[in-house]
């Protein structure tokens, strides 16, 4: 909605129709491929963005190895890498790379930070995976009971629990479940993605996904699962709730909305069952704004993945950001901030062609 | 009878928050009162935070000597001392010094440029307005957190001054709001630009910049506290965030509830419940009263919204709280409810 909001504010009436559409007359597709180019801008500023901003404080060698080597040493390493010719040059230069899917080495571990995306980003795509399950089903469902129990106490007691959701840091809500689940009533472990016998069983699997829950199916092992399971409680129920409380809001919302309509009158007057109304005459048109909302989610979701992954040492992108920052490693940095701003962007084209598709109205 | 209020009374009534309570009925003034109390509770303990803290927040010793780390709740620490050897108490009360100042800081400044940025953008137009609105597209679509971290990282290159830090952290979260502040306002501008007055002051020459800065400014910029108040929330959540990952203000130069959250978490492991409880519930009060306040105050400026006096039920009441826009959802302009759902 990012973008159509603001397109809608300013339809740009000024100008004639015909100027712009290239021979293109099928509105849709005129929609989709102005909506596919914006990924180009949205990307590109945000990685200039990223790279003036940690060239602002030093060259990368200097920021990470400064106080272990000496001067010369120093020197010539930046030399060796390029860091020390004019700063267009070396950002053209990283575009050109970026462009060709080449992110550059890791400073601090020398690997190549393609692989680096690939190895966590598939932790850190469990992980949303995991929140999402469970924001749709606490969420969800709540949500409809609100908005049945529209100003009633059910209502009261349910706004003020998504407020709450909201008010709690993930981080907190994350140390809090782990102080009642894994310390006081030790029924779930601390920390971590997998224990460590399970984390070797699943290294000797071929061709790995990087995705445990996968790889433990594939190992065939229930212990494995159960363990890869139970290690996933309670990140995804910390970074879940938070999202919950967001669906909660707008289930709620627009479910009241359809509520209100006469067909829902007509139906209840032909005598169809309360749960009925609300699971499918109010629910189903109220689709279409939460489906659109919750793919825009996905920016709130990869930050609060930073801080759950920190929480609960699960060595997701997010995890490893904060590990190449605090070791001023920039150009991992920059790397996983490029692919993050892609995985936003391209998350938002989607969502406006999904919201095109089901409404007619987004097309203009 | 009714007896004619006092001139005192009558402009009591008048004031902006106090006006909204009378307005408010049942729930609706229940979540608004509530929300009052916990963010006066704050600001108060913010204000008087050297009076109730029982010790200073870099303080490791006292002419009994040295804290000890650890110490549970209880005797002269009455919510015990953390890893390093601080008073909790005393930390959470200085921990709201700290979040007001970055707020305020964040909070002006972000005002500042988004309005400025929103006015220009919109009644300017023309290729400055296509630039802007794109680098704001993409700044708003990104994650808040990693981009007030890299900032975070740009910016505090070795700030360790209480000052430095706050400055730091709070340039850090305006980057993150600007972008909001600019779209609402620039979504305004374009709005109030064709209205008759605008016209009217073009047509007796009234200068471009006195037409940006007085009508359009005055009339764009109503919305303004109502974003204000549920961008602080939010701006807690960042600075908590940053303080939380390690990239916020140093220990010694402010006390930070998202610091001590972190430092906690290997205590948590070991059963020490009292240093991450407490500063998390501080942050968890705070940013429940602020947000219920904003978004009471958003239902109430939305006469849709308003929960009606029972006398005024007999009316039928439209059913449109299908339109409630506060932005916790982050989806759009938090305000105006047919923008939000066009």
């Amino acid at each position: 909605m990012s973008q159509s909001a603001s397109a809608v504010i300013n339809p740009a009436p000024s100008e004639p129709p015909t100027r712009r559409s290239w021979g293109i007359t099928n509105p849709l597709a005129r929609f989709l491929i102005v909506r596919f180019l914006l990924i180009f801008p949205t990307v590109f500023i945000l990685v200039t963005m990223v790279f003036v901003l940690m060239r602002s404080i030093g060259d990368p060698i200097t920021a990470a190895l400064g106080g272990r080597l000496t001067a010369a040493q120093l020197a010539e390493r930046i030399s060796s890498a390029g860091y020390d010719r004019p700063i267009l040059v070396q950002y053209f230069e990283y575009l050109g790379q970026v462009f060709t899917g080449n992110f550059g080495t890791a400073i601090t571990d020398g690997r190549p930070v393609s692989e680096l995306l690939v190895t966590y980003g598939s932790a850190t795509l469990e992980l949303a995976f995991y929140a999402v399950l469970v924001a749709l089903i606490v969420g969800i469902p709540l949500g409809m009971v609100a908005a049945y129990f529209r100003d009633k106490w059910p209502d009261a007691v349910l706004r003020v629990a998504a407020i709450l959701a909201y008010a709690t840091p993930v981080f907190f809500a994350g140390l809090l479940l782990k102080l009642v689940f894994a310390v006081w009533l030790k029924v779930l472990p601390v920390a971590g993605r997998a224990s460590t016998r399970t984390e070797l069983q699943l290294s000797t699997l071929e061709d790995k996904t990087g995705i445990y829950l996968i790889d433990a199916f594939r190992l065939g092992s229930p212990a494995a699962i159960g363990d890869v399971l139970s290690h996933a409680v309670l990140p995804g129920l910390a970074l879940g709730l938070l999202t919950a409380g967001i669906f909660l809001r707008l289930v709620r919302t627009n479910v009241i909305g359809s509520l209100s309509m006469d067909y829902v009158d007509a139906a209840r007057s032909r005598g169809v069952s309360e749960y009925r109304l609300v699971r499918k005459h109010a629910y189903k048109p109220a689709l279409i704004p939460i489906i659109t909302v919750i793919g825009l989610q996905i920016a709130l979701l990869l930050g609060g993945a930073v801080l759950t992954e920190t929480t609960f040492e699960w060595k997701g992108l997010g995890f490893k950001l904060v590990e190449y920052l605090g070791a001023r490693d920039f150009v991992a940095v920059q790397g996983i901030v490029v692919l993050l701003a892609v995985i936003v962007a391209l998350t938002n084209f989607i969502v406006d062609i999904v919201a095109a598709i089901i409404d007619p109205r987004v097309r203009y | 009878m009714t007896t004619t209020p006092s001139r005192f009374v009558a402009v009591w009534r008048k004031l902006p928050i106090v006006r909204q309570v009378r307005q408010s009925v049942g729930l609706q003034r229940g979540m608004l009162v509530a929300g009052l109390i916990l963010t006066g509770i704050f600001l108060l303990t913010a204000l008087f935070a050297p009076l109730l803290a029982p010790y200073g927040f870099s303080q490791l010793r006292d002419d009994d000597g040295a804290f000890g780390a650890q110490v549970p709740p209880g005797g002269a620490h009455i919510l015990g001392t953390t890893v390093g050897g601080y008073d909790v108490l005393s930390r959470v009360i200085w921990g709201s010094r700290t979040a007001v100042l970055v707020i305020v800081v964040a909070v002006a400044l972000s005002i500042f440029a988004g309005v400025l940025l929103g006015l220009v953008s919109g009644y300017l137009g023309s290729w400055i307005d296509r630039v802007l609105v794109v680098i704001s597209d993409a700044v708003y679509a990104f994650p808040t957190l990693l981009l007030a971290i890299v900032a975070a990282i740009a910016i505090s290159g070795g700030q360790s001054s209480f000052w430095g830090g706050v400055f730091a952290a709070a340039v850090s979260i305006t980057v993150v709001y600007i972008p909001q502040y600019f779209r609402v306002i620039r979504a305004e501008t374009v709005r109030i630009k064709s209205e008759a007055y605008v016209e009217s002051a073009k047509v007796i020459g009234s200068s471009t910049p006195r037409i940006m800065f007085r009508h359009v400014f005055r009339n764009a910029t109503r919305t303004l506290p109502l974003i204000f108040t549920l961008n602080s929330s939010e701006a807690i959540l960042t600075l908590a965030g940053l303080g939380f990952l390690g990239f916020g203000i140093e220990p010694s130069a402010a006390a930070e509830w998202g610091y001590d959250l972190n430092k906690s978490i290997s205590d948590v492991t070991s059963g020490i419940w009292w240093t991450s409880l407490f500063p998390g519930l501080a942050i968890v009060l705070v940013v429940l009263g602020i947000t219920l306040v904003g978004e009471s105050l958003n239902d109430l400026a939305d006469p849709r919204l308003r929960t009606r006096r029972r006398a005024d039920q007999s009316a039928p009441v439209l059913e449109t709280a299908a339109l409630s826009t506060v932005d916790l959802d982050d989806d759009s302009n938090p305000i105006d409810p047919l923008e939000a759902r066009s």
